[in-house]
């Protein structure tokens, strides 16, 4: 049986002491309308990524620190070694720079207002020249897994996820806890129906309270929108794969923590303090969820799927396990650990959890996942409400 | 495979099709840990991963999957029934 301790990681060790499997420079754009500019200095300088996304104009309240909370952490998750922050003027800019400096990884800020996008680029090319530099001459070393910080979120779900890949990656997020690992669960809307559970697992009356809290929240919502979620909850590719109610749906969902406690509720993009198994109050769609879980520094995560959810981050690879046969027959190119054979009873859960586990090792020392090699870079912010 | 539903306690009303099962086939369930939950003749086809009846359903009556509701029935289901939408509700967001 694989164990955190038989793991043999290897990762970037950052100036705060966290360690990141993937040496990133990214180029982050703060506001919709510096994506040209991002872009264009990836596109000039190589070893570079552009981090476009949909939001950071008008934005206030809430909604706004939320966004700023997401991009800082983004630049601030151990998987990059450096990163260059464009917005159309400073201010902005520089609140996202001050936060990643604090992890004393090399940053720096441009602003496009009085430079234009040419000067911006240029600029912005020269600084990221260097650290590409700077990055590629980092070297890999062995950590342990009570360094590794990782996330699991289940998508395109069906009967099969809870009956294999779900329990599988609670089995090994047993083991990955006792390692003294930090893990990330969320996805507040498909907790309905087994938020009894989650409770009942939280590790002092405070955090109880805490997940009581966000859960209401959340329940109000759709109550006060007056609106029936079949259809979103579970979504259509939910039925077509055979589950029926968003309780059905949860209870598979639950799966993925195994027999793990809650140590402690989190905001979204919000960072652990800590090892444990954490929740994060987070949407349950994919792209979202993986992109909450980056900024709040998940290094890599585990993404069971029954139907063929295709997701993947730029910034944390995404390793998919799917127990569903007729996925692995259609779409097996996006599928990294296959446990099928747990629905033929030929793979006990304990077999699955070390297939998961193997795979997560040559992740994290390298190995591109399905879902990095196809080029699946889904960076989307959460939006809380509309803007000014 | 000798098996054509799987369960995930005993108790449950529902198993999951781990093949596409044909109409009028009789079929065997067991649990995840391999206990056996005796055979069930099919009513209709069912899909891959859809769900099949074990024991029959009274109207709103709430059905069990892993060992708690997860909804309830709409219309009287007969064992060996596909158990979907059509006949079963959530038993939450009642608006």
């Amino acid at each position: 049986m694989i164990t955190a301790k038989n793991l043999k990681l290897t990762g970037y060790r950052r100036p705060d002491g966290r360690y990141g499997i993937r040496n990133h420079v990214v180029i982050l754009p703060v506001d919709d309308i510096s994506n040209t500019a991002a872009e264009g200095v990836a596109s000039l300088i190589k070893g570079t990524m552009a981090l476009p996304h949909a939001y950071g104009r008008l934005q206030f309240g809430e909604d706004l620190e939320l966004t700023f909370r997401t991009l800082a952490g983004i630049g601030c998750n151990a998987n990059i070694a450096a990163a260059v922050v464009i917005g159309i003027e400073p201010k902005w800019t520089e609140r996202i720079i001050k936060e990643i400096r604090k992890t004393g990884k090399p940053v720096a800020g441009f602003s496009i207002e009085r430079n234009g996008d040419l000067k911006t680029i240029e600029a912005a090319s020269r600084k990221a020249k260097e650290f590409v530099q700077y990055a590629t001459e980092l070297q890999r070393q062995p950590f342990p897994v009570s360094k590794l910080c990782m996330s699991t979120k289940c998508g395109e779900s069906d009967t099969t996820t809870g009956l294999s890949s779900c329990p599988t990656v609670g089995r090994s997020f047993e083991r990955l806890l006792k390692g003294g690992a930090t893990l990330l669960f969320g996805e507040t809307s498909e907790l309905t129906g087994g938020e009894d559970i989650v409770e009942s697992r939280c590790v002092s009356s405070k955090v109880k309270a805490d997940f009581r809290c966000v859960f209401d929240d959340y329940t109000n919502l759709i109550k006060s929108q007056g609106v029936d979620l079949l259809g979103s909850q579970p979504t259509e590719g939910n039925i077509r794969g055979g589950l029926t109610t968003i309780e059905e749906k949860a209870m598979g969902n639950i799966q993925k923590i195994g027999r793990c406690m809650v140590k402690s509720i989190l905001g979204p993009a919000v960072a652990p303090k800590g090892p444990g198994l954490h929740f994060m109050d987070s949407s349950s769609a994919a792209a979202e969820m993986v992109t909450l879980c980056a900024a709040g520094g998940s290094v890599v995560h585990y993404f069971p799927t029954g139907q063929g959810n295709v997701i993947g981050n730029p910034v944390c690879p995404v390793i998919k396990l799917s127990g569903n046969p007729l996925t692995l027959r259609t779409m097996s190119e996006h599928i990294d650990v296959d446990v099928t054979g747990i629905l033929r009873m030929e793979m006990t859960l304990d077999q699955a959890a070390d297939a998961a586990l193997k795979v997560l090792e040559r992740t994290v020392n390298g190995r591109l996942t399905a879902a990095e090699a196809l080029r699946h870079d889904e960076f989307v912010l959460t939006k809380l409400y509309r803007s000014a | 495979m000798k098996h054509g539903i799987l369960l995930h306690e005993l108790q449950d009303d529902v198993g999951v099709a781990v093949t596409d099962l044909k109409k009028g086939t009789t079929i065997g369930a067991v649990t995840l840990e391999g206990k056996a939950a005796g055979k069930v003749k099919l009513l209709s086809n069912v899909p891959l991963g859809h769900k099949v009846a074990l024991r029959d359903l009274a109207k709103d009556k709430p059905v069990i999957k892993y060992g708690r509701p997860v909804g309830k029935a709409v219309q009287p289901i007969s064992r060996g029934a596909h158990v979907h939408t059509h006949n079963v509700k959530t038993l939450r967001w009642s608006i």
